[in-house]
């Protein structure tokens, strides 16, 4: 019976990929601009030698073609596990600029959702049990999360880093240093992750905290919790059931977070020059680099998709009226 | 257990050993030249190629000295006009590639020859105007002209890098171009080291040839570039002594330099060296901004001064009429007399009164005026979003429009649609400066600001106002045919910057300046208006305009740690 929820997941997986990757390769073509004079605009000096050029490029790139073609050129080409070469940072290919950036954003986001995930859970659900922590904490959730990320990563930049030095405000390592399998890289490494860790994470925290609490105080006043306690169950095992409904919305929540984990947290990276998906991401769409942007949303696409298909998983685990909805039990 | 012990130890320590930090002491990080991953390193798609592709790795026959306005042998150990269309080329005798082969006619023959080949090049323009290359002996070449372009030709000298023709000539017309060229083998002071995601490492090359020339190396045995996402974070770490030179506009200089021991060129106001000249482009193919007097009414009605101390903090200079950039190779062509009577500045009475003349008036009394017809008259000012400084000029130049009754909306559209509603011609006004750079001749200049290469859907290469004045134009190329420095060399200039202010094509704003602060954490004898020993500038193409100078300059500070 199984195999039935997930045939038709996998069906509805396949029908949104298809959708997502071809707006995705049609969006970029549709901004206002072309890549191609945006390029032409920084070979100034050059003058005529700028016009044999940009033919060079269009017909290397394949713009000149008509759309149509383009389009089944480009699913041709993924189907061959080619994401092209990028426009403006030519001749790097699509691949290489993403694998090399992701990491980046692998080592930093994924700690921080995670992390600020499950400490966020576990406050906020104290919180919303006890009035007396709820008073000081929940200050301090609003607080942080309503702190827009480029704020609070600028406070941390010029508290800890600037005012007291502790710790290092650009880049992943020293700009001094190559990236190698030592120790003192790895301290060094370490030195350059903290702040930027830390905004992500203490914003991100006052998120989670704030639904979860507030999802707790809600069922604890539902109607089987009232039952419950009408019967004359514990205090603890009634705080059990409500965690448990509780955590379904977050956990949704995590995986959507976790799906554009790829992407990498704009703000953040240009507080602090930290490389990543981001930032070239950024730089992709202001030099409408149709490839490198259709490279970025591809991963995005994919990332998110899976994500929720691990999450559809965790569901049948977590919340058994979904194992029993399709296993015909109920 | 013991074993694993032991060999984690072993592992620990001999990594230790192995981690690869370079000697801050002996290292020039320089910031503000590399805003994007180093992927490039193929000098003919010059639009990423890294910072020292060109100057440090493949180096030009002559460099030019912005600040002396000479050209100093480079490559070339001399160079002549033998005719009026022959150009005698010496090389420098003894200077080897980085791989051990000689450098010979036959590279530097190699070199433009791509272009002929090559009709996709870049460089295959020149082929347009030059006719043929005689190679002489190893170390003689004789350039022949078609139509001799002085000017043209005296920036290519400096501009173009020459690459080894034992290793490009291997590579096909298509490769010459999509190659990224990745670890390049030049002439120069410094070679390829690494390159990461955040940096670009260039190495010294110890046996570089001007070691004998200049008697010396370059002090600083790497330079890293890296990649510097914005201001701030620039400003951090000059501050922290991250960085040595930093090549970024930095609002505040001014206030925090003596505070962090910062070193700019100008002790006080202006504090830079001016770099490019900004220019306000009017779309002469819109209504009233096709009129003389109109566009003459706005440049009186800017009030540049405010520009210069609200927005640049008197970082940057006001432009002169012309807007020929205060250094030495523009300048002695600027005519004071023309200037003086054809000039203008901020002069609300009299744009008011050019308005009237052209018969605007308030009809409706909501404070900006109406045609003679009646018509509202409203436009457009647009610079690339994120621009920060320009975005708070145009916002200070749509004031001064609306005090003299003319509505013109400050915007901010993203670079891409920026560029191509100004390449397009779909736009009022437009502050641009590609092409306004410092250069040897104010011939770049003029053919930027007021290019002849209008008539087309798309323009690329200046004068994107599409102003048209066939007059000017051929004054402009004629200058370029006129030897730099005769007699009438002078005469075309005058009548251009003439016929330029009777008309104002274009309006000149300001100077950028050559953003230029420098830490003494690490380095010193940093170049300055007392100390001028170098151009301070790690943009790519400025290390053969004078940036190798600077690094053959610097010395370590004394450190006591």
């Amino acid at each position: 019976m199984q195999n039935k929820y997930f045939r038709k997941k996998i069906i509805i997986y396949l029908i949104t990929f298809f959708f997502a990757v071809t707006l995705n390769w049609l969006i970029p073509r549709f901004m206002p601009g072309d890549p191609m004079s945006l390029l032409m605009a920084k070979l100034h000096g050059l003058n005529e030698g700028k016009a044999a050029l940009k033919s060079f490029f269009l017909d290397s790139f394949g713009l000149n073609k008509s759309f149509f073609e383009q389009y089944l050129d480009f699913w041709k080409a993924l189907f061959t596990g080619d994401f092209g070469v990028s426009i403006y940072l030519y001749p790097k290919p699509v691949i290489e600029i993403i694998s090399k950036a992701a990491i980046y954003d692998i080592v930093l986001l994924l700690p921080a959702v995670i992390l600020s995930w499950i400490f966020g859970n576990k406050l906020g659900a104290i919180s919303g049990v006890n009035k007396k922590i709820d008073n000081i904490l929940m200050p301090i959730f609003y607080f942080l999360t309503s702190s827009p990320y480029f704020w609070f990563a600028v406070i941390l930049v010029y508290v800890l880093g600037v005012v007291m030095g502790l710790f290092p405000i650009n880049g992943a390592y020293s700009s001094t240093m190559l990236p190698s399998f030592s120790f003192s890289f790895i301290i060094d490494f370490f030195k350059h992750w903290i702040l930027p860790f830390l905004s992500l994470f203490s914003v991100m925290l006052g998120g989670w905290a704030i639904g979860m609490r507030n999802m707790i105080i809600y069922e604890m006043g539902s109607n089987y919790s009232k039952y419950m306690e009408a019967l004359g169950s514990s205090k603890k095992l009634i705080r059990k059931y409500a965690f448990r409904n509780a955590e379904l919305p977050q956990v949704t929540g995590l995986a959507l977070s976790l799906g554009t984990i790829i992407a990498g947290n704009l703000t953040t990276q240009i507080v602090f020059s930290y490389p990543g998906l981001g930032y070239t991401l950024l730089k992709a769409i202001l030099n409408q680099d149709y490839f490198l942007v259709q490279g970025c949303f591809l991963f995005i696409i994919i990332g998110v998709l899976l994500a929720n298909f691990l999450v559809d998983i965790l569901y049948m685990f977590i919340d058994p009226r979904v194992r029993y909805s399709y296993s015909g039990e109920v | 257990m013991k074993k694993i012990l032991t060999i984690v130890i072993i592992v620990l320590l001999s990594s230790v050993l192995l981690s690869q930090e370079f000697d801050r002491k002996t290292t020039f990080v320089a910031g503000g030249a590399l805003w994007d991953v180093p992927s490039n390193w193929n000098p003919f798609v010059p639009w990423d190629a890294v910072s020292g592709t060109v100057g440090l790795v493949y180096e030009t026959l002559f460099e030019y000295d912005t600040l002396n306005n000479s050209m100093k042998p480079f490559l070339a150990e001399d160079g002549k006009w033998i005719s009026d269309n022959e150009y005698l080329l010496k090389l420098r005798k003894g200077i080897k590639w980085t791989d051990g082969v000689d450098f010979t006619s036959k590279d530097v023959y190699f070199t433009f020859d791509v272009g002929r080949k090559n009709e996709e090049a870049p460089i295959s323009y020149v082929w347009k105007w030059l006719k043929e290359i005689k190679v002489i002996d190893n170390y003689t070449l004789k350039f022949i002209f078609s139509e001799p372009r002085y000017s043209e030709w005296n920036t290519m000298l400096y501009d173009q890098g020459i690459i080894p023709e034992h290793i490009w000539s291997k590579k096909t017309a298509e490769e010459v171009i999509n190659t990224d060229n990745k670890n390049p083998i030049g002439t120069g002071s410094y070679k390829y080291e690494v390159a990461t995601n955040d940096k670009m490492v260039w190495i010294r090359n110890d046996n570089w040839w001007g070691k004998d020339v200049f008697g010396k190396l370059p002090a600083p045995k790497r330079i890293v570039i890296p990649l510097i996402y914005s201001n701030n974070v620039a400003l951090g770490m000059l501050m922290k002594g991250e960085l040595d030179l930093s090549n970024f506009f930095l609002p505040g200089i001014p206030k925090v330099k003596s505070f962090y021991n910062l070193t700019t060129w100008y002790e006080g106001k202006p504090y830079m060296l001016p770099g490019d000249s900004a220019t306000l482009y009017l779309n002469t193919h819109k209504k009233y901004l096709n009129n003389t007097d109109f566009r003459k009414a706005i440049a009186y009605a800017i009030n540049r001064d405010m520009i210069i101390k609200n927005v640049f903090e008197y970082q940057s200079q006001k432009a002169n009429p012309s807007g020929l950039l205060p250094i030495d190779s523009w300048m002695k062509y600027y005519n004071k007399e023309v200037n003086k009577k054809y000039g203008f500045d901020f002069n609300k009475e009299k744009a008011k009164s050019l308005l009237k003349k052209l018969g605007f008036k308030d009809i409706n009394h909501d404070g900006f005026l109406e045609d003679k017809d009646g018509k509202k008259v409203s436009f457009e000012i647009i610079v690339p979003s994120g621009w920060t400084d320009w975005m708070e000029a145009i916002k200070i130049i749509s004031k001064n429009l609306q005090d003299i009754g003319i509505k013109a909306d400050a915007k901010f559209p993203d670079e891409g649609v920026y560029w191509d509603d100004l390449t397009k011609g779909d736009f009022d006004m437009a502050i641009n400066n590609y092409g306004n750079e410092a250069s040897s001749t104010p011939w770049t200049y003029w053919n930027s600001v007021m290019n002849y290469r209008i008539n087309q859907d798309v323009v690329e290469d200046g004068n994107f106002g599409r102003y048209n004045n066939p007059k000017l134009f051929k004054m402009i190329k004629d200058f370029n045919t006129k030897k730099l420095g005769s007699t009438e060399s002078y005469e075309i200039a005058s009548l251009i910057e003439e016929e330029m202010l009777k008309n104002m094509p274009v309006i000149p704003l300001w100077f950028n300046g050559l953003w230029y602060q420098a830490s003494s954490d690490y380095w010193t004898n940093w170049p300055t208006e007392k100390n001028p020993v170098g151009y301070p500038c790690s943009w790519s193409g400025y290390w053969s305009r004078g940036g190798i100078d600077m690094l053959l300059n610097l010395k370590p500070s004394n450190h006591e740690e």
